[in-house]
């Protein structure tokens, strides 16, 4: 067995401190060790060839490198020992740099540490195997959760690639927030106009299959051959025969709070979100139907049996399931819950609303038109304050939600556009202009005569029929109050309320701001943790809609390359049987969570005996099953008993 | 002059949370003691009580299990396994005569850089209180 030790300086980050020409000359007397050596960047590719040339030249057969974590370059360097004839699996990493030099300041006692990983590392490498990894087939479909912008966004880039896509939406149309907006800052474009090509796009492809009021229940399996179980609400009324002509909900006579007007209006109880919905198809509310609850109503079934007899009340809960290759996540976000902040009165005063229910107030197609009438009147003095639920560790959310700086800037323009006579006060922490025109435009709207004032507002308060908003105008250093007839709160994003779920479901991790979090946040920004899952759009953090559009063709990207290559090398750290050692006591059956175990009989000269037997594409390498076996018989490969241990006993030893 | 304790403290940190959230504590350069060693698994469901014990008998003084945060193992349910074999085995210890204290376990996620050098600070204080594990108690 010839090891060799390759110790990167990392420029200084290692370097600084650990002592490396101290570290050197320790691995060259570890036991094995034919050549070590340090280097500035092990992993630049003159320290790639290094470690190749001494593979080659000296035979090596197993690579220690101590260097950053293995998270970062294992992948790296395993590569080099496969182009230099070595199995890359005889690889081991000694972290002595995030686990090490960038955590103690004490050099001496890093040096002592570094030593005893790289020590550990070397007993664990002179045992490891070379492992053989297989490749498997891939289902050439994707799975897209969420189908707002950006789900919409990627699930048309990969469906335009010729792959299948499951677009799950849990609205009764596609279209997510961005198809509440008015106009989109800073180029003032219409929302809707710009989203509803897209979304007649994904109704019309051959290549989307479109599950609207329906949810992602299960996943099952991995990278290349997801399981996945779809859940399909029932609509009462059959996709395929509506055509929306809207003939029942004028006779329906229920009407309730339209949710998506943000209940700033009525809806019947049988609907259609909103015009351009997608698909085109009306929905019964089950919370509020008459027939529903009490069979006493079948007013909207009556009209409809005139025409495409569409209403079924029969309809049932439907559990789909659909294999996939790859999963895109664009679940997206919430609104920040203002009555969180009761200081501002939300939940006393009509003239109250958030930002998304002044785009609804703004927009042509919202309860009122577009005209921005509030309590019946045309408002004469408007106060915006923003922050409202971001920056703000009173309420959990320390981030800046991205996107209320703009949208106020633009509602500021809006106002100014619809009530020319209108004041108008911005109340900011900091203004946040920094994507591509958005100076200008804010530039713009001061211009326009919106105050902006430097000061969180402390109150909202009633004096007689008007509001007042009170504050701290720190550039002036005074206490003012300003009346107003409207107060627009910026309320800020939050992570959609399935975000939890969702990510237990896929085994996603969430960051502290409780959005999911991306494999690295520099150079994988768009990958989760687990391989052929991928995000986009706000589940990630709050991003405006260009960001997302961006974020949603990049998920596309990375999940078209599992299918356009067809096959995904899965794992090799899968579980091994001795069978020679194996009692078939089924412990290991019963503890591994993948079903990835069972016992099968094998002939033992006269006597049938019955032994664990690992199903490798099954099992994703946990290792549960050799931590509860007790003859040693099942183990992990890389991660076997003797391996463990040898790091074990070199972390015990005390060196000079 | 009797040399100060300076702990020996093993760690076995998963692959998907507690590792991660290690290495994220270097990358914020969070200071913690160099005290603490650690070792990667894939997942807490791998280690066997017999890691430990080994980890006790070749010199360490104390040693942290840490995974992913319940409900969030990677591989469903490891960590829980992990949980119940630690408390198990925590008891025989005792039972043995170490402290149980020797050993504690703890839920790093991979975004929780801060809590990882607040745990090493934690556990080799604690470590350093209970003294060189060179004798059995009681």
């Amino acid at each position: 067995m010839k090891l060799g030790v390759y110790i990167c300086h990392c420029g200084v980050n290692i370097k600084a401190n650990v002592n490396v020409a101290k570290l050197t000359k320790f691995a060259e007397q570890l036991p094995r060790v034919r050549v070590a050596r340090d280097y500035l960047y092990m992993c630049s590719e003159p320290g790639q060839q290094l470690i190749k040339k001494d593979i080659e030249e000296h035979g090596l057969d197993r690579v220690v490198v101590a260097a950053c974590s293995p998270r970062m370059h294992e992948i790296t360097f395993r590569k080099a020992l496969r182009s230099a004839g070595l199995n890359p699996h005889c690889l081991e990493i000694a972290n002595i740099r995030e686990q090490c030099s960038w955590v103690h300041e004490d050099r001496m006692k890093a040096t002592q540490k570094a030593q005893k990983l790289l020590a550990a590392a070397v007993s664990k490498a002179a045992l490891l195997e070379p492992l053989e990894e297989k490749e498997v087939e891939v289902t050439p479909a994707a799975l897209v959760v969420g189908g707002g912008i950006a789900g919409i966004q990627a699930a048309l880039d990969i469906a335009d690639t010729g792959y299948k896509v499951y677009l799950v939406e849990k609205e009764p149309s596609i279209g997510g927030h961005m198809i509440q907006l008015d106009k989109t800052f800073p180029t003032l474009d219409c929302s809707a106009c710009i989203l509803t090509p897209k979304m007649a796009d994904v109704g019309n492809h051959p290549n989307i299959e479109l599950f609207s009021y329906s949810e992602v229940v299960a996943v099952k399996g991995f990278v290349g051959n997801f399981e996945v179980t779809i859940k399909k609400k029932p609509r009462y009324i059959d996709e395929t025969k509506c055509n929306a002509c809207g003939q029942c909900a004028q006779y329906c006579s229920i009407e309730v709070p339209d949710s998506f007007n943000l209940n700033l209006s009525k809806r019947k109880c049988i609907y259609i979100p909103f015009p351009q919905s997608v698909p085109a198809c009306y929905v019964i509310d089950p919370d509020h139907c008459r027939y529903l609850l009490t069979r006493d109503c079948t007013q909207c079934l009556e009209v409809c049996k005139q025409g495409t007899n569409a209403i079924d009340f029969t309809q049932k809960e439907e559990l789909v399931e659909v294999k996939v290759g790859t999963i895109v996540i664009a679940t997206g976000y919430d609104l920040f819950d203002v009555t969180t902040k009761p200081e501002y009165g939300y939940h006393l005063y009509d003239n109250v609303i958030t930002g998304l229910e002044f785009e609804r107030l703004s927009n042509a197609s919202g309860p009122t038109t577009g005209e921005i009438i509030i309590n019946g009147k045309k408002p004469k003095d408007v106060v915006f304050i923003q922050c409202v639920g971001s920056r703000d560790k009173t309420v959990g959310n320390e981030y800046c939600s991205r996107v209320c700086c703009m949208y106020t800037a633009k509602q500021a323009h809006l106002v100014r556009e619809k009530l020319p006579q209108a004041t108008i006060t911005v109340f900011y922490m900091d203004v946040r202009a920094f994507g591509k025109g958005f100076e200008e435009f804010y530039d713009r709207v001061k211009q326009e005569g919106v105050k902006y004032r430097r000061g969180n507002p402390s109150e909202v308060y009633r004096r007689g029929d008007r509001l007042v908003v009170k504050a701290e105008d720190t550039l002036q250093g005074e206490l003012v109050e300003v009346e107003a007839d409207l107060v627009v709160l910026a309320s800020g994003i939050i992570p959609n309320k399935q975000t939890a779920q969702i990510a237990s479901l896929l085994k996603l991790s969430q960051s502290p701001d409780r959005f999911l979090l991306e494999a690295h946040p520099k150079l994988r920004p768009v990958d989760s943790a687990s391989d052929g899952i991928f995000l986009a759009g706000c589940c990630q953090g709050p991003k405006d809609i260009p960001d997302s559009v961006a974020q949603a063709s990049a998920a596309a990207a990375k999940s078209l390359i599992p299918l356009s290559t067809g096959k995904v090398i899965i794992q090799a750290l899968t579980s091994f049987v001795q069978e020679s050692d194996c009692r078939g006591c089924g412990f290991c059956v019963e503890a591994c969570p993948f079903d990835a175990i069972e016992l099968r009989e094998v002939k033992r000269g006269r006597r049938v005996l019955e032994v664990a037997s690992v199903n490798e594409v099954l099992c994703k390498g946990c290792g549960v099953c050799a931590s509860v076996c007790l003859s040693g018989a099942i183990q992990q490969k890389s991660f076997a008993d003797r391996q463990i241990l040898s790091m074990v006993a070199a972390l015990g030893e005390e060196y000079a | 002059m009797l040399k100060k304790f300076d702990p020996n403290i093993m760690a076995f940190l998963c692959n998907w949370c507690s590792y991660a959230g290690a290495d994220l504590t270097g990358t914020s350069h969070f200071h913690y003691p160099p005290n603490l060693k650690a070792i990667r698994v894939m997942c807490t469901g791998r280690i066997n009580p017999l890691m430990v014990a080994a980890a006790f008998r070749h010199g360490a003084d104390g040693v942290l299990i840490s995974g992913c945060h319940p409900g969030e193992c990677h591989y469903m349910e490891g960590n829980y396994l992990a949980r119940r074999k630690i408390f198990v085995f925590r008891n025989l210890l005792e039972f043995v005569g170490i402290n149980p204290e020797r050993l504690q376990m703890s839920w790093v996620s991979a975004s929780e850089g801060k809590k990882f050098s607040n745990v090493v600070k934690e556990i080799t204080e604690k470590i350093k209180k209970l003294g060189p594990l060179t004798t059995f108690d009681e």
